[in-house]
């Protein structure tokens, strides 16, 4: 140990000497590429195109190598990232439940504040969706056939305390609105699911739902984002129907708790060019996602402002 | 092999009854208006191994199943020295893992396997022991990018000669 | 017609010196991937994404299909030379292809597999060219109840499996089915059997662990142990009349299960969540059933090899219509397929067959010509694993060690899951030498999360009431046929005992 050392002091001396050779910080082995959903959702599908960004544009030196871990709600994830022992080769491609898990099993022992910020890579809107073979064409009408179905009408997403439920939560409070939850397992089995008629109504993204808006089935009625989405012109917000409530899905790096600044600043810069590449702001258009581009500060207050709203969310579920 | 198969039986059970303890944690109930609840599926089922281990052991008892029919013991001496020696050499190779990587593991386990247990020749040996390892890696880390444990971090300096290699 | 040749435009371009090139470096790739326990097609699929982006985007649809077919066809070779099911579609190719191995007929159930893997292949391809818009159709009909009913129905072709002790067998589903409720719960969301509160157990007990532990070590040692360590090399000669032999034998002994492989593998793989592992174990099921010596089966019959594999490759080519249609991965390595794509610009749909036919015809005509070139090539490496198969058994040994945990590694990236591994490797061990059937665990742990979710969801659907699975119309005949097959071995079980004592 001690020989490897002085090596090791002895060869950052070296490079002291000379500093433009000097190098800054860069990964010495591959990259652990967590993402915090199982193969196929949208999570994943964002870890695999961001791979393939810096594949083609040969931005690293060691591979990012995408790594599921999906188990419970992303626990598994955070726990995995929680626990490594190499935190500067280790990053995780998260979503909302990076909120909402540790709030949900405070026994994990997860402090997502202690987690290193490294990139927003942007938000995912969410829309409500009924089949159009229902008939309903508005939201008002679909809040009467809520209310006439007295409890039977059925919802699916995928599962209590995800993204999706709570926004169904917060819908099915502000109209006292009774509907049944069904869980799927993925994005792209809900919306099958409402195409194929199994359920009548799903909170989804865009980029889940595309597919069968294409093709008519299924219609947009109600938008949670701040403002009216270009890519359903006319679907109202919930906000322009007189409920402050917006909420987006992030699609964010983070670090593992514990990295080192030369590491962070290096995946920061890393992160911001695969932001600002052609590909990326592309994929953004494509899939509906707004863009958020946030600092590493900016990023912490985001999280603390996020954990209160979960909790109060949350709460609100109960 | 009797009164292994009664304590394998009862060794089962206690099992089923602890996953059993352990499902009722999510509720095991059915509820009137949505179903079963999380852990009802769990709880029946540990049940149904519960009650098997029972049927088990009662065949045994009355010496219906094969093995209480023999007089065997569970492990002779060449199964005690089996389990032992290829058994504990797995253990030992995965406990390796940790401190010399996983390729470092895999070397040693195949000069222990190769050598001690198989006597093979030092012509077939060595070829092994340092010719799969270095496979293996080429194999997993360059062609399928799949990374392995890399051990204590002793083993660094090798790592990054190989890294550099493939990247 | 105009599919036709669209279809043939798919062909011709898969044909070009280039594109064969890569055919076959893929279906060479993908068979060594597929042969390594614990990776499969997801595998392959997964490190060839990136570099989609560096060659043309129809030679990275070529070289895609080729890695696909090539690990489907791997698939069988450690489940029929090493013993190891590498992955859950190949389950049920051990319970003949290792007997036959051991035999020293692995050269017949290599061929045997190979030969039904192209036909269910071919089958399947023809199928999708034909039907798929209107089996997307069909697809989305079936909903909670009709794939729950499925899997029932799954456990009923195989009540017969576990051998004769029944105590003992249905311990061994039970074990199973409630091990694969270890991890989260996916309807509440709630952590649910964190065994002795180990986070380790939060993500739950792979498939693969279960698997390669039984088979690549506790079936090894108890082998050595039980043989006295002079277990028999394999002496299976290796010539292409032998291999000419075989394929004859295959097709006048494993028509039947590669008939029923083929076609009904297809259809419960187009289904989405059932896929390739409850079609191939069906076919088995049912090839057993309506043979007219079902004793065979699991004793080294070619009709248990040929259908489980004439399956799991037609499944396999029939999983891409639900991805490519409704957007539902049916597998991990569609869903390694959707996100890319989605990299491609691509969105799976209904209105994909119209709007990229081009890309769809030229996705199924690189199938249909990498189908061909993977059956050439698996046989012609053939010998390759027979000669594996004649090292001495010490040699042989420790690289099954090896492979079992540097491939169990490497698919759960978790040293957590390798001990775990090695636990269930030795119960499985002291578990084998009480004559416990170990099969049933396997299979109950690859069915029990599709059927544990898809009942709940019925139920919450119906408002706790079961008759749903019996009221709605394609279910129902499901759920009946399911019944009636578990309760046909019960009443012959009771009838043998009522005869015993007037005897």
């Amino acid at each position: 140990m001690n020989i490897l050392k002085t090596l090791a002091i002895g060869i950052a001396a070296l490079g002291l000497s000379a500093p433009a050779a000097m190098a800054e910080w860069q990964p010495r082995k591959p990259i652990d590429f967590v993402i915090m959903a199982g193969p196929g959702g949208g999570a994943d599908q964002i870890a695999r195109f961001i791979q393939s960004v810096a594949e083609k544009k040969d931005m690293t030196n060691r591979p990012l190598i995408p790594n599921n871990k999906g188990g419970g709600s992303g626990a598994e994830a955070l726990i995995w990232l929680n626990t490594t022992n190499d935190p500067d080769h280790t990053i995780l491609v998260t979503l909302n439940s990076f909120f909402s898990t540790p709030i949900r099993q405070p026994d994990l022992g997860i402090d997502i504040q202690t987690f290193t910020p490294i990139a927003m890579m942007g938000v995912d809107p969410f829309a409500l969706w009924v089949h159009k073979d229902s008939g309903i064409e508005t939201f008002e009408q679909w809040v009467d056939a809520v209310k006439a179905a007295n409890g039977e009408y059925v919802t699916g997403g995928t599962g209590t305390g995800q993204e999706d439920s709570i926004v169904f939560a917060y819908v099915n409070g502000a109209y006292d609105l009774k509907t049944k939850y069904i869980p799927f397992d993925g994005g792209g089995a809900v919306a099958a699911a409402l195409a194929g008629k199994q359920i009548m109504a799903t909170v989804n993204n865009p980029a889940e739902a595309r597919g069968f808006f294409q093709s008519g089935d299924v219609r947009p009625l109600l938008v949670f984002s701040d403002e009216q989405m270009s890519a359903y012109p006319g679907i109202p917000t919930l906000k322009e129907k007189g409920h402050d409530f917006s909420y987006y899905n992030q699609r964010a790096v983070v670090g593992a708790p514990g990295m080192s600044d030369e590491a962070a600043a290096y995946y920061q810069k890393l992160f911001e060019d695969i932001f600002n590449s052609e590909e990326w702001q592309g994929y953004l258009e494509a899939e509906s996602l707004s863009p958020l581009w946030m600092n590493a500060d900016e990023q912490r207050a985001y999280w603390q402002l996020q954990v209160e709203n979960h909790t109060k969310l949350l709460e609100g579920m109960k | 092999m009797r009164v292994g198969e009664i304590v394998t039986a009862g060794v089962l059970a206690l099992l089923s009854i602890y996953l059993m303890y352990k499902a009722t944690a999510n509720g095991i109930g059915f509820v009137a208006g949505t179903g079963p609840q999380g852990g009802f599926w769990p709880f029946w089922l540990s049940l149904g191994m519960l009650i098997s281990t029972g049927f088990i052991a009662l065949n045994a008892i009355r010496g219906l199943s094969p093995a209480s029919q023999s007089d065997e013991p569970v492990l002779d001496d060449f199964g005690r020295k089996t389990l032992l020696l290829v058994g504990g050499g797995i253990v030992g190779f995965v406990a390796l893992v940790d401190i010399l990587s996983m390729y470092g593991a895999v070397a040693v386990f195949m000069l222990y396997y190769l050598k001690v247990l198989g006597r093979h020749s030092w012509t077939l040996t060595l070829p092994m022991v340092l010719v799969f390892p270095l496979g293996l890696f080429f194999f997993f880390e360059g062609l399928m990018q799949i990374t392995m444990p890399t051990g204590m971090s002793f083993t660094e300096p090798v790592f990054n000669v190989l890294y550099d290699i493939i990247y | 017609m105009e599919i036709l040749s669209l279809l043939g435009d798919g062909m011709l371009v898969a044909i070009q010196p280039l594109n064969l090139l890569l055919i076959l470096i893929g279906v060479t790739l993908g068979l060594f991937i597929g042969a390594m326990p614990g990776l499969g097609s997801v595998n392959g699929v997964a490190i060839l994404l990136p570099i989609t982006f560096l060659v043309p985007p129809g030679s990275a649809i070529i070289f895609l299909a080729a890695i696909y077919y090539g690990a489907m066809y791997g698939g069988a070779i450690s489940s029929i030379t090493l013993g190891i099911p590498g992955a859950s579609t190949a389950v049920a190719t051990t319970f003949d292809g290792r007997p036959l191995a051991m035999q020293g007929k692995a050269r017949l159930a290599l061929v045997a597999a190979a030969i039904a893997s192209f036909v269910g292949g071919t089958v399947s391809n023809v199928l999708f060219t034909g039907f798929a818009p209107l089996l997307a159709t069909v697809a989305l009909s079936f909903g909670p109840p009709e794939i729950f009913a499925l899997m029932l129905l799954a456990f009923a072709t195989f009540v017969g499996l576990g051998g004769d002790d029944i105590p003992k067998t249905v311990f061994s589903i039970c074990f199973g089915l409630v091990l694969a409720t270890v991890g989260f719960d996916q309807i509440s969301g709630a952590p649910r059997l964190v065994l002795f509160d180990l986070n380790g157990f939060l993500g739950g007990i792979s498939f693969l662990v279960l698997a390669i532990g039984v088979y690549g070590i506790g079936e090894m040692i108890w082998t050595i142990e039980s043989t006295r360590g002079e277990i028999s090399k394999s002496d299976a000669k290796i010539s292409v009349k032998g291999i000419v032999e075989d394929t004859g034998t295959t097709f006048k002994r494993g028509w039947k299960g590669m008939s029923i492989g083929s076609f009904l593998g297809f259809f419960v793989g187009v289904l989405p969540a059932a896929g390739a592992t409850p079609a191939s174990l069906m076919s088995y099921g049912v090839s057993k059933m309506i043979s007219k010596r079902p004793d065979d089966f699991g004793k080294g019959h070619v009709g248990g090899v040929a259908a489980p594999e004439a399956a799991n490759n037609s499944a396999s080519t029939g999983s891409m219509l639900p991805m490519l249609t409704l957007g539902i991965p049916g597998s991990p390595t569609t869903a390694i397929l959707l996100g890319g794509m989605v990299i491609w610009g691509l969105t799976p749909g209904p209105r994909l067959f119209v709007e990229q036919s081009d890309f769809v015809w030229g996705l199924i005509g690189s199938f249909y010509v990498s189908n061909f070139f993977a059956v050439v090539v698996n046989l012609a490496f053939i010998p390759l694993f027979i000669w594996m198969l004649r090292m001495p058994f010490t040699v042989l040994a420790p690289l099954i060690f090896v492979l079992s945990v540097v491939g169990g590694y490497a698919a759960m990236q978790d040293m957590f899951d390798i001990w775990l591994l090695l636990i269930f490797g030795f119960g499985a061990f002291f578990l084998r030498k009480f004559d416990y059937p170990v099969a049933p665990a396997v299979l109950a742990i690859v069915l029990g999360p599709i059927a544990e979710p898809t009942l709940r969801q019925s139920l919450l659907l119906s408002s706790g009431d079961p008759s749903i699975f019996f009221s709605r119309p394609i279910s129902a005949p499901i759920m009946i046929v399911a019944i009636i097959l578990i309760l046909m071995p019960a009443l012959k079980y009771l009838r043998p005992r009522r005869a015993k004592p007037a005897e």
